[in-house]
């Protein structure tokens, strides 16, 4: 069985969702993860899937990009992405005044402490840039990667809080 | 309604006995939202002045149920609060205004959706207590207060608080996918 890995963005209209998943469950293939939202009047699509040959896909997707108003891409990926990392689990919160390379800046102090990344957002709103990343962080560093996140977020004027994530299970 | 506690008697807006002016609220990334507000003298005429001010700028404000003085440009430790009306207050101590506030018991919390007039586009998911104690200081009198609410009011009044702390609700958000794009009203 293959797992592919599929990305769909373009110029957001009512019905992209279901034309893609459409096509993709009339070749029997199963929308496992993914995360499909609206960037800046875009939409974008990025899904696993597993069942039938790339090509097929492709080939099934055409129609839907054939006025160049969507892009799609079908890849290959291997086996099942286990989680990676231990660590507990962090939010970070980032604004400021918007300008280049805040995301490098301090998505470099998680890497460099060993903290995985789960999940990501950022919006651009009026000068406001804000990030908020979901990141897996071993307890010893956190500490130390609050202390060079703050220096960091100095150096860009930005505001950077990390805290505990709430995971209470009902 | 009053809950218990050293509550806010017969404290009225009309007693500061000044006009308040309306102020231009500040919006994020002004760096004077990211800055923890200085103590007041809540007997000062500037205090009371702010106070005023405050009150006004909130009430001329569509859906404002509270503001913080860093949201008008002053770094202090001063807000106004009215939650009267609101579909979610249980609670309700009417308009009051309250000086070098803190938070001295918090309880039962619980995830809510905020917004914010100095983030004007954006709301975000929560986690704030449901009941709290808070204690700070009348302006004018200085008289002291120790409040107990709950509900949205409780919400309102740590929002302030994070505010006179140099803190949006940003900086709480529960994860990656807790920001929201406010929806245009065209």
């Amino acid at each position: 069985m293959n797992e592919l890995a599929i990305t769909v963005i373009g110029r957001d209209r009512p019905g992209i969702v279901a034309d893609v998943a459409e096509v993709l469950a009339g070749l029997g293939a199963n929308l496992t993860d993914s995360t499909m939202t609206r960037l800046r009047g875009h939409f974008a699509m990025t899904l696993v899937c597993s069942g039938p040959a790339a090509p097929q896909v492709e080939a099934a997707l055409e129609p839907l990009t054939a006025d160049g108003q969507l892009l799609a891409t079908v890849r290959i990926v291997r086996g099942d992405g286990a989680a990676l990392s231990g660590g507990e689990p962090y939010v970070m919160s980032v604004h400021g005044a918007d300008r280049l390379g805040i995301v490098a800046a301090v998505t470099r102090v998680l890497a460099e402490a060993g903290g995985n990344i789960t999940d990501l957002t950022t919006r651009l709103s009026g000068s406001l840039y804000v990030l908020v990343a979901e990141v897996e962080l071993a307890p010893e560093v956190v500490e130390r990667v609050t202390a060079r996140l703050a220096e960091v977020g100095r150096g860009l004027d930005v505001e950077v809080t990390l805290r505990r994530s709430e995971s209470d299970v009902l | 309604m009053s809950g218990e506690g050293t509550g806010l008697g017969d404290w009225t807006v009309d007693a500061l006995g000044v006009a308040g002016q309306v102020q231009p609220v500040v919006t994020a990334p002004d760096a004077v939202l990211s800055r923890a507000g200085e103590e007041v003298d809540p007997t000062a005429p500037e205090t009371v002045q702010l106070a005023a001010d405050l009150v006004a700028t909130m009430r001329v404000s569509p859906g404002c149920v509270g503001l913080a003085a860093p949201q008008i440009g002053v770094g202090a430790r001063v807000f106004a609060v009215d939650v009267t009306g609101h579909p979610k207050a249980l609670t309700v101590h009417g308009t009051f205004v309250l000086c070098n506030a803190s938070l001295v018991e918090a309880t039962r919390w619980k995830a809510g959706r905020e917004g914010c007039m100095s983030v004007p586009d954006l709301t975000g998911d929560v986690k704030r207590a449901g009941r709290v104690v808070v204690e700070g200081v009348l302006p004018g009198t200085g008289e002291p207060v120790r409040l107990t609410t709950d509900g949205f009011e409780a919400r309102a009044l740590q929002h302030e608080i994070d505010h006179c702390a140099g803190l949006l609700f940003l900086d709480r958000v529960a994860g990656a996918h807790a920001v929201y794009q406010r929806k245009v009203y065209l």
